[in-house]
Formats: C-alpha cells, structure tokens, sequence
C-alpha cells in the first residue's frame, strides 16, 4: 500500500457534500417548509419524489451510517427490549432504535417525522411490515406501491400494467395531497434524462472490473460508486456531476494500470478476482475490507451494487415512456429477480469479469437475500468450475461479527484457489 | 363412525409422509395429476378444477429427519423450506406434477427458484397475490394472475378448465369452507367436545383430501362430537395465532390445552379459511375468486393492512367472536412475516385489554415442557384475573 492516510478522490468529497445537504435538509425541513418522505433503495422512485419537490430520506441508509459510526448495536438492543424478535432484520431494529433515541441525523440534528411513507415494496418482503411498524409511529399517510416478483424470470405485462396502474391511481395523487403539488410529467422527464446519463457512467464505471488490473474494487468500493445512484440524488444534475468526475478518475486509473483507492491507499497486488454476493457488514466495514486488500484480493463485480437497480443489465430510466420505466425499474431490481435469474447473472459476472470464483456474505437477517444462497453457490461452482465460499454476518448488528471467523474462512478460501490454479497448470 | 375413529383416519393421513393417499388418488384414474401448495394460501379451485389434486405441503413435522434439507439452508432460517426440499429430494412428492409457492415471505419466494432448479420438470411457479385491496387495480392484476395460472396448469394436466370446471369447483369449495366453519363454531361453542388438536388433524386432512370427501369428514366429526360426552374442564379460552406458515408439532397443540388453554380460535392451514364467504358461482369465475379474496379474505402476517386503524382488528375480532379470555402468540423461529407483525398485533390486544403470551417453536421442536408452564402460568393467570373481576 502506498499511502496509509485515507485517498480521497474529489468526487468522494462531492458525495460526501452532497449527503451533507441532503440531511441538512432533511432537518430544516420544518423551518423550511418542505415535505419528506421515507422510502427503500430499492424500487426507490426518488426522481417522482423530486417532482413533487419532497425531500427524500430512506431508513436503509440511515441504519447503515449508524452501523458504519458503530452506533446500530445499541439501537438494535432497545428495540429488542421494546418487543420485537431477535430474528428479524437489523434494518427495520436499527431504525426503530433510532427513533426511540430522537431519530438524530448525522448532522447532530433531529429528523423530523416523515410527512409520508412511499412503501415501494421491491424485493423484500420486510418492507411491508417495517413501513407498517413505522406508520404505527408517525400516523402519516402511507403509500403501498406493489411490486410483483418476477417468479418466473421475466416480467409480465400484467406486472407492468399493475404497477402503472398504482402509480397512477395512488401514488401520485397520494403525493399530490402530501406535498400540495400538481403532478408534472415533464419535470419527472426531465428527471429520468438525468437519471439515464448517470447511470450510463455508472454501468461504466462498474464494467471496468472487467480490466486486469481492475481499477475497482465492486464491492467495498462499489458501495460508494452506487451511493448517489441509489438514493436522494439519482435524478439529479449533482449526480449526473457525480458520475462524470468518478468516470474521469476511474480513467485515469485505467489510463494508468492503476488498481482500486482502498481507505490504505492504492490496492496494487491483485492476485485474486472474485464475485460478492450479499451485502456487506457495515459495523466493520474497513475492517472486513482490509481482509481483502491485505490478500490482494480485489471484487470485480457484486451484485449489491444491483440491489438499487440492474442497469449493467440493460435498464435506463427512459423520459419518453417515464411510468412504464419507473415500473420497469422496479420489477428488475436485483431482489426481485427470482433464483434461476440471479444465478445467471453471476454466472455472467465470474465468466465475463474473468473472476475466480464467488464469494458469498450472508446476512443473517436478510431473507431476500439470503434464503437460497447455498443452492446458488453451489449451482454456480458446477456451471463455472471455480469454488465458491461462504461466509455469515450481519448488516448492522455488531454481535455477529466474527472478525476471526471471517479471516479464517477467507484464508482458507484463498488458499483454495492457489490450490485451483496449481492443479489447472499441472493438468495444463 | 365415532370422533375416535374419524380422528385416527385424519392422523393416519398426517403422519403419511409418503402421501399414499394422494398418490393412490392419483392412480385411481387416468389422466389425474396433484399439484402440491405450500402455504398461506392458492386459490385451491383452480387446481381441482383441473381434475388435479391440491396437496398441501405443510413441511416435514417433527417425525421426517431431514439428512439433506439442512446443506441449503443456514442455521437462521426457518425449518420449512429444509423439510419441503428433503420431501423433494428423498422422492416422497415424486408423483407430484406441479407445486405452488404464494406469496408469504421471501424464504418461500426464494424456495420457488429453488425449486425450478433441482426439480426441472415439474409445474412449479410464484403464485403471486395483490397486495393492493382495490378491485379496479390489484383485483384486475389478479384475474390476470390466475389467467395464468389456469393456462399453466391447462399446460400441465393436458386439459382445458372451462368456466363451468371452475364453478363446479368453486360449488366444492363453497361446502368444504362451510363445513370448517361449522367446526370452528361448535369449537368456540363446546371447546371441550372438540380439543385442538384433534381440530388440527382434521383441517389438516383438508390438505390432502379431494374437497367433497374432507367436507364429509368434517360433518361427520361434528355430529359425532355433538352426541358425546366429554368432560368439562376448568381450562381457559384462548385464540392462538402466528402458526399460519411453518406448524408446531402435533405435541405441541396437544401441550396447549393440557397446560389448561381451549383453542377457541387459531391460524394454522389458513387456506381452509381464507375467503370468508361464499364465492359466487353464477358469472365469471376468475373475477369472482378475485373479488373474494381482495374483499372477504383474512387478515394475515403476509397481507398488507392499508389503514393503520384496522391492523389487527381482525385478531381483535377473532377474540371477541370466540369469547377468547387471551391470546398465545406461537410463531416458528425466524419466521418474517409473524415476528415483524407481532409488536404490532400485541399493541392492538393490550389497547383493547386482552391478555397474551409469545413463544417461538420449530416444526421439530421436542422439549414441550417450557412451553406448557408458559401457557400453564398463562391459563391460571387470566383465571385470577377473571375471578377478580
Ligand atoms: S430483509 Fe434484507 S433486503 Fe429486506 S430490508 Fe432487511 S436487509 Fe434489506
Ligand atoms: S415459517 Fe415464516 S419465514 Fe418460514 S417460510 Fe413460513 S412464513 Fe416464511
């Protein structure tokens, strides 16, 4: 590693500020008169939130810098304490802890209740009943958008026209009453043409983990690059900004057979390429990453990255037909696809990113997630013949964590592809 | 025939786990096929309409030992899906031409992928139901769904099923739904000449059983039971609910009334009582089975509740209409949809003053004895609580 303060590369500094503004004015809201609404990442309709000119703040995000400040574990005890199940998402126990705890921004400052709830239920079956807890809270308005699951591996007409058909009929008049604003479709156009222009520098910039040496790194590093793209900003000229300055340094990287920024500087021995599926750990975030790095391993592609939209594989939010794409969006979500799908889209990834195998982070409290993951690696291991590995953690609660766990497992998993490679050059 | 005797056909047919009586159903004529269901709900009609058996997979209870079930799935997930896949594996629903995922949870979401890939040549799909309570919109999404739906299984059992098969099913269905709640009556009415589980067995029979031959079997309890004489326990009446998906072991049932509890009410095998009224067999047959579920199905963990003053009336209501003194909140480990919907469905019992308990249970579970002091210490305490009155 080259330099051991942190790397921070302008358009991180862009993110940073732009968050920064966002609970900002998330927390003047009062004073400033503008409505906010609470939603998930993904089905996240943040450019029809924006046309209405409510502010958009989403408790996944929320729950997530609480568990990067290592404040979730707390959190998550008193909401246990308050009743609710050990077993369930740590997502919907950090956020109800927060609230228990003055719902305190970032900023120091408190939020304030949300004028509406969007409940875009894309992909997750805990949506629903966390936004039901949550509606038990705030007593505010609260809009169910349901998404249909693509069981069958596709989608339907009939999913689209359902999913249409609610945007029409409920949620935008819902959002016309909460916000007091005449819906304009132009304004949501011209939203969308945002959106597609920065997500076109997205899939971009997340293809080039297909290079040797990749200059990203898809995962740890993802998590950063799909930050604006998957909340309050996609749609707007700050991320179209965004994603051109991260296109501009990613070149320069590429340019320069530069490998990924980690938080200890240049990552520059590459010796293993892997896929991740899963999300991360949030509460030891670096200290999960470093495990990598240390090892050279550096992530080509992830499909958390996909979890806010699938757009490497095709999908733009498209201004001329803005509805159906915003029905379109949600439908192909990463979670909403069904097993046989995110199988084959991984399959892809460790084929065509040249990977050596996948790697999978399950999180213990995530279904959606979660539930299948054992059969999926191991059908992909059969299809690719590269191993697979298998790890257990938690998104945000701390006590299931196991740092030496983890780096055994990873050891060992190493260990296996060298194993791997030994054996193919000898029978080569 | 006795309740003894009516009560050991049902358990015989629970205890099958090879499914010799749907697999000699099968067999009985050409041209039959079974088409499995895991729970809460599928529109049951659609299949029999097709001259094809509904067999619902409950799981594997506490007797199958599951030897590959646990190699897919983590210790933090529910029993359910390892069980169903090592009935899969272990060639026990190999007779079985289709199976049915709906909508409860991702865990049985995700399954139906599962299911697609080890099981290939088998009907399987997510069956997906509204979540929007509005005829013009989810109501319409859901005549398209069992469109679908009837053309997959069209496919699968090689037949058309015309308007007139599906109200001749829906007719079936109407009488079968009539008969469970007759049960359910004469239980809120005399709990101690209907105990729980013997409740059980018989809605459990209803998943294996062809629809007119379950409905006799309920009929036929009912009158036995009315003519005989049973003691009258000093046990109190409770509702229990969370146990829609995953079930507790017959033991278990069996625990809660001997700690001192009548089952008045309960959610175990919910599709016996999903739609709460007839479906009309007059018109459209699609239509009216969509109607009936977004206006007159129950309120369930895996349902979206759209106003936030209504959420949990229905259990409310359940308590009131059994003359239940208390609530047990028996949910399997792990499961989503219960867990995250009972904080909400205990702040509704303790606004309207009725007492509960919670406790959590595997399919598998073998050590009944904390559960029964719970729901002992529970029965003696609403007693208390009812002789101060
Ligand atoms: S269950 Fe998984 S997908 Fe759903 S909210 Fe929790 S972490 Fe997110
Ligand atoms: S027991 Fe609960 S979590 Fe498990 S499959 Fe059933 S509904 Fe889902």
């Amino acid at each position: 590693m080259s330099a051991k303060e942190t790397v921070k590369e302008p358009s991180m500094l862009k993110q940073k500020e732009m968050i920064a503004r966002n609970y900002d004015a998330i927390t003047s809201a009062k004073e400033t008169g503008r409505k906010v609404s609470s939603t998930f990442v993904p089905g996240n309709l943040n450019e029809l939130v924006m046309s209405f000119g409510i502010l958009n703040n989403l408790p996944e995000i929320n729950a997530i810098q609480n568990g990067m400040r290592k404040a979730s574990g707390p959190m998550i005890m008193d909401a246990e304490k308050r009743g609710h199940s050990e077993d369930v998402c740590t997502y919907v126990k950090a956020d109800i802890g927060m609230m228990a705890r003055g719902n305190i921004a970032p900023n120091g400052k408190p939020m304030p209740d949300p004028d509406v709830l969007l409940l875009s239920y894309t992909g997750c079956f805990t949506f629903m009943k966390w936004f039901e807890l949550l509606r038990e809270e705030y007593k505010c308005p609260t809009l169910m958008l349901h998404v249909p699951y693509e069981g069958d591996g596709h989608m339907t007409k009939n999913m689209v026209d359902y999913v249409v058909k609610q945007l029409k009929e409920v949620i935008i008049p819902g959002l016309e009453e909460v916000s007091g604003v005449k819906f304009d479709i132009d304004r949501l156009r011209e939203y969308m043409r945002n959106s597609a222009k920065a997500e076109d520098d997205l899939v971009w910039v997340l293809e080039t983990g297909k290079l040797k040496p990749s200059p990203i790194d898809a995962y740890f590093g993802g998590v950063y690059y799909i930050g604006p793209m998957f909340t309050a900003f996609r749609g707007t000229e700050d991320a179209v900004e965004y994603y051109k300055l991260l296109r501009k340094e990613i070149q320069y990287r590429v340019d320069n057979k530069l490998g990924p920024i980690t938080p200890d500087g240049e990552m520059k021995d590459q010796k293993y390429r892997l896929v991740v599926e899963g999300p991360p750990n949030w509460t030891h975030f670096r200290e999960f990453w470093k495990m990598f790095y240390d090892e050279g391993a550096v992530v080509v592609a992830s499909t958390y990255t996909k979890v806010g939209g699938t757009y490497d594989q095709g999908f733009r939010h498209d201004e001329t037909r803005p509805l159906e794409s915003l029905a379109e969006y949600c439908l192909s979500c990463y979670t909403n696809r069904n097993l046989p799908d995110r199988i084959g889209m991984m399959e892809r990834y460790i084929n065509e990113y040249e990977a050596d195998g996948l790697l999978t982070n399950s999180i213990k409290s995530c279904n959606s997630f979660s539930a299948g993951q054992l059969l999926m690696m191991r059908e992909i291991e059969r299809r690719t013949g590269k191993p697979g590995a298998f790890i257990e953690t938690d998104l945000v609660d701390p006590r299931y964590f196991s740092a030496a766990n983890v780096k055994n497992r990873l050891e060992s998993y190493f260990q296996m592809i060298d194993q791997k490679r030994k054996g193919a050059k000898s029978a080569a | 025939m006795s309740t003894a005797e009516i009560v050991s056909r049902a358990q015989q047919l629970f205890e099958d786990l090879n499914f010799t009586y749907a697999r000699e159903w099968k067999a009985a004529a050409p041209g039959r096929k079974v088409v499995g269901f895991m729970p809460v709900y599928v529109p049951r009609e659609m299949i029999w309409a097709a001259g094809a058996l509904p067999l619902g997979i409950f799981g594997g209870g506490d007797e199958l030992e599951v030897i590959h079930g646990d190699a897919y799935y983590q210790s933090y997930i529910c029993r359910i899906p390892r069980s169903t896949i090592e009935l899969g594996v272990s060639n026990r629903l190999d007779f079985v031409d289709g199976m049915l995922f709906p909508f409860v949870c991702d865990v049985i979401r995700n399954l139906s992928g599962i299911w697609k890939i080890m099981f290939p040549n088998v009907y399987s799909k997510f069956f997906d139901t509204p979540q929007n309570y509005q005829s013009s919109i989810g109501g319409n999404y859901y005549v398209q769904e069992l469109h679908e739906l009837r053309e997959g299984l069209e496919k699968m059992a090689g037949r058309k099923i015309t308007d007139d098969d599906l109200r001749r099913s829906i007719a079936d269905y109407n009488e079968n739904r009539k008969a469970v709640r007759e049960v359910y009556d004469f239980r809120i009415e005399q709990p101690w000449k209907a105990p729980a589980w013997e409740v059980y067995l018989l809605m459990r029979a209803g998943m294996v059983l062809p629809p007119d031959e379950h409905t006799k079997m309920l009929r036929d309890y009912v009158a036995a039971a009315r003519d005989e004489d049973r003691p009258i326990r000093d046990n109190c009446r409770i509702v229990v609910t969370g146990s829609f998906c995953e079930q507790p072991p017959l033991n278990l049932v069996k625990s809660i009334e001997m700690a001192g509890c009548y089952v008045v009410d309960d959610d175990y095998m919910l599709v016996n009582r999903w739609l709460m009224t007839d479906v009309p067999t007059e018109g459209d047959p699609l239509v009216n089975l969509s109607e009936a579920f977004i206006k007159h199905s129950v309120e369930t963990a895996c349902k979206y509740v759209d106003k936030e003053e209504v959420k949990g009336q229905f259990l409310v209501e359940s308590v009131r209409r059994s003359k239940a003194e208390g609530v047990i909140f028996a949910a399997p480990s792990f499961c989503d949809p219960a867990l995250l919907d009972r904080p909400m469905l205990q702040h509704r019992l303790t606004e309207n003053n009725i007492p509960f308990i919670a406790f959590k249970y595997a399919e598998n579970s073998g050590q009944m004895q904390p559960i029964r002091e719970q729901a002992g210490t529970f029965a003696d305490s609403i007693k208390l609580w009812s002789e101060q009155q």
